[in-house]
C-alpha cells in the first residue's frame, strides 16, 4: 500500500485518481501507524514552505517520516513535498526542512532573466544528469508540468534531473531511498503516468 | 526549456458542452467528460470548464463532471464561472480542480484574490479579465461582458496580481468572435505590466494567428481558444506540429 501524507496541505484528488488509475493501492492518510504500515510513503504539497514544514512538525509526521526512511521505506516528495525534503528553504524568511537532502530551496526572483515569468508554470523538459529508475522508461527531452516560484539548485548533490528555464532548475532528486520531483508526475499526462508507475513498481527495503 | 501552451475552453451549462462540437469522426459530442479525454489525447496542455449555469442544480452537475473529468484526465484543470467565494474554490478544488478562475466574482469584492491566494497558493488563483477598448482606454468588463465596470484594465491587472493572483487569462473582446487574430497590443502591454505568466484568449481564426501571437509578443505562455478547436477548424495535432515547425517550443507527446 502507498499512503499519501495527509498533513493538511494541498489538494490530493489527483495523486489519489492517479494512483488509482494505475491500479495501485494508495491512501490518503495522517494516521502514523497507517504511514508505519505503509509500503511507501509519497509527501504532497502546495503553497507556502514555512506553513507547510510547520504543519508537518505540529502533527509529529516529520518524526514518523525520518523514521521509516531510515528503516529503508521510500519517500517520495512531489513540487513542495520534494522540497521540504531539503535542509532548509528561503521562502519569505528562512525555514528548516526535514533535512534528508542536502541543499537549499530559493527563490526565482532575482535569479532568472528579466523576461521570464514567475511563476514557472508549464510544460518544461526533463534533462538527465545521471540515469535514476524512475525514469527508466521517459525519454530525454519529454515535458512533464510544473508549478513553482523557489526551486533547488543544479549544484545540490541529489539532483537527478533539471529543467531549462533560464537557470537549470531542479526538476527531480534522488539519494538511496529518498526521491523528489519539483514537477507535477499526476498532472503530466502519459509521460507522467509512467513516472508515477516506475515509482509504484520500484522494489521497496521494507 | 519552456513550451507555449495550448489550451481548449469548455463552456458548460446544465451538463453538457455549449453549442456541442462537430469533429471528424467525433460528432455530436457534446459530454464535456468525453471531449476533455479527446482533448487530452489529442494533446492540449491544459483545459478549462467553464460553468455558465445559473441554477444551484446545474451547479451539482458541473461538479459532478468535473469529478469525472479529473478521475481519468491526468493535464491541468482550471475551473471558472460563478466563483465569488473561498467556500467556491473549495467545492471545486475538492472536485479535482488544479487552479480556479475568477472574474466578476474578484470586481465585486477584490479581496477574494488574496482570501484564495492565501489558503490554496499564489499559483492556484487566476485572474481572468474581460477587456474592452472604451475612448481609447481598455476597460474592464463583468458579467460575461455585459458591463462596463470602468476599471482601467492595465491597472486592474497589476492589482490583481499585487494581491496574489498568479496567472492571467487576458480575454479581448474587441477581437473575441472574429477570427481575425489575437490582440496583440493589449497583450504586449499586459505582459509589459506584470510578471506573472499571461494566456491570451479572444481572436484565433486560424494557425497562423496562433503563430503570429508567439512570435510578436515571446512573453506570452499560452493560448486559449473554444469554438476553432471544437468544430475542428483548428485541429490541436496539427497546430502543435506547425507551431514546432516555425520555431515555437511545444509538447509534442501526449
Amino acid at each position: 500500500m502507498i499512503a499519501i501524507v495527509d498533513y493538511g496541505v494541498g489538494n490530493l484528488f489527483s495523486l489519489r485518481s492517479s494512483l488509482g488509475f494505475l491500479g495501485a493501492e494508495a491512501e490518503v492518510t495522517g494516521d502514523p501507524e497507517r504511514l508505519r504500515r505503509a509500503d511507501k510513503l509519497i509527501l504532497p504539497g502546495v503553497g507556502a514552505f514555512g506553513d507547510a514544514a510547520d504543519k508537518l512538525r505540529a502533527t509529529g509526521l516529520d518524526r514518523v517520516l525520518l523514521e521509516e526512511v531510515d528503516k529503508g521505506k521510500q519517500l517520495r516528495g512531489i513540487c513542495l513535498g520534494m522540497q521540504l525534503l531539503f535542509e532548509r528553504s528561503y521562502e519569505y524568511g528562512e525555514h528548516a526542512g526535514l533535512g534528508l537532502l542536502e541543499g537549499s530551496v530559493v527563490p526565482m526572483e532575482g535569479r532568472l532573466p528579466g523576461e521570464l515569468k514567475i511563476p514557472h508554470i508549464g510544460w518544461n523538459a526533463l534533462r538527465y544528469t545521471r540515469p535514476h529508475p524512475l525514469f527508466r522508461e521517459v525519454e530525454e527531452g519529454s515535458c512533464v508540468y510544473f508549478v513553482h516560484s523557489f526551486f533547488v539548485e543544479e549544484t545540490a548533490p541529489s539532483i537527478v534531473a533539471t529543467a531549462e528555464y533560464g537557470v537549470n532548475v531542479g526538476a527531480a532528486a534522488a539519494k538511496e531511498n529518498v526521491m523528489g520531483c519539483q514537477f507535477h508526475p499526476e498532472k503530466s499526462g502519459g509521460v507522467g503516468m509512467k513516472i508515477l508507475r516506475a515509482f509504484c513498481d520500484m522494489e521497496g527495503k521494507a | 526549456m519552456i513550451t507555449k501552451r495550448i489550451i481548449p475552453c469548455l463552456d458548460v451549462r446544465d451538463g453538457r458542452v455549449v453549442k456541442g462540437v462537430n469533429f471528424l469522426g467525433l460528432r455530436d459530442v457534446d459530454s464535456p467528460v468525453k471531449l476533455a479525454r479527446y482533448y487530452s489525447e489529442c494533446g492540449a496542455d491544459e483545459l478549462v470548464f467553464y460553468d455558465i449555469t445559473a441554477s444551484a442544480e446545474g451547479r451539482k452537475i458541473f461538479t459532478d463532471i468535473l469529478r469525472e473529468a479529473a478521475a481519468t484526465i491526468f493535464i491541468p484543470l482550471t475551473v471558472g464561472g460563478g466563483i465569488s467565494s473561498v467556500e467556491d474554490f473549495d467545492r471545486v478544488l475538492k472536485c479535482g480542480a488544479d487552479k480556479v478562475s475568477v472574474n466578476s466574482g474578484a470586481i465585486r469584492r477584490p479581496e477574494l484574490i488574496g482570501e484564495a491566494a492565501k489558503k490554496y497558493g499564489d499559483q492556484c488563483v487566476v485572474l481572468s479579465a474581460d477587456i474592452k477598448r472604451v475612448d481609447g482606454a481598455f476597460h474592464i468588463f463583468a458579467k460575461g461582458g455585459r458591463e462596463d465596470t470602468g476599471l482601467e484594465a492595465i491597472q486592474w491587472i497589476k492589482d490583481g496580481v499585487a494581491r496574489g493572483a498568479g496567472e492571467i487569462v487576458a480575454n479581448s473582446m474587441d477581437t473575441d468572435g472574429v477570427k481575425g487574430g489575437f490582440d496583440l497590443e493589449l497583450l504586449e502591454r499586459i505582459c509589459d505590466a506584470v510578471r506573472v505568466p499571461v494566456i491570451a484568449s479572444g481572436g484565433a481564426g486560424s494557425m497562423e494567428d496562433f503563430t503570429t501571437l508567439f512570435k510578436t509578443v515571446p512573453e506570452i505562455s499560452a493560448g486559449l481558444a473554444a469554438s476553432v478547436f471544437h468544430f475542428g477548424e483548428i485541429p490541436i495535432p496539427e497546430l502543435k506540429k506547425k507551431l514546432r515547425a516555425d520555431g515555437i517550443e511545444m509538447r509534442m507527446e501526449a
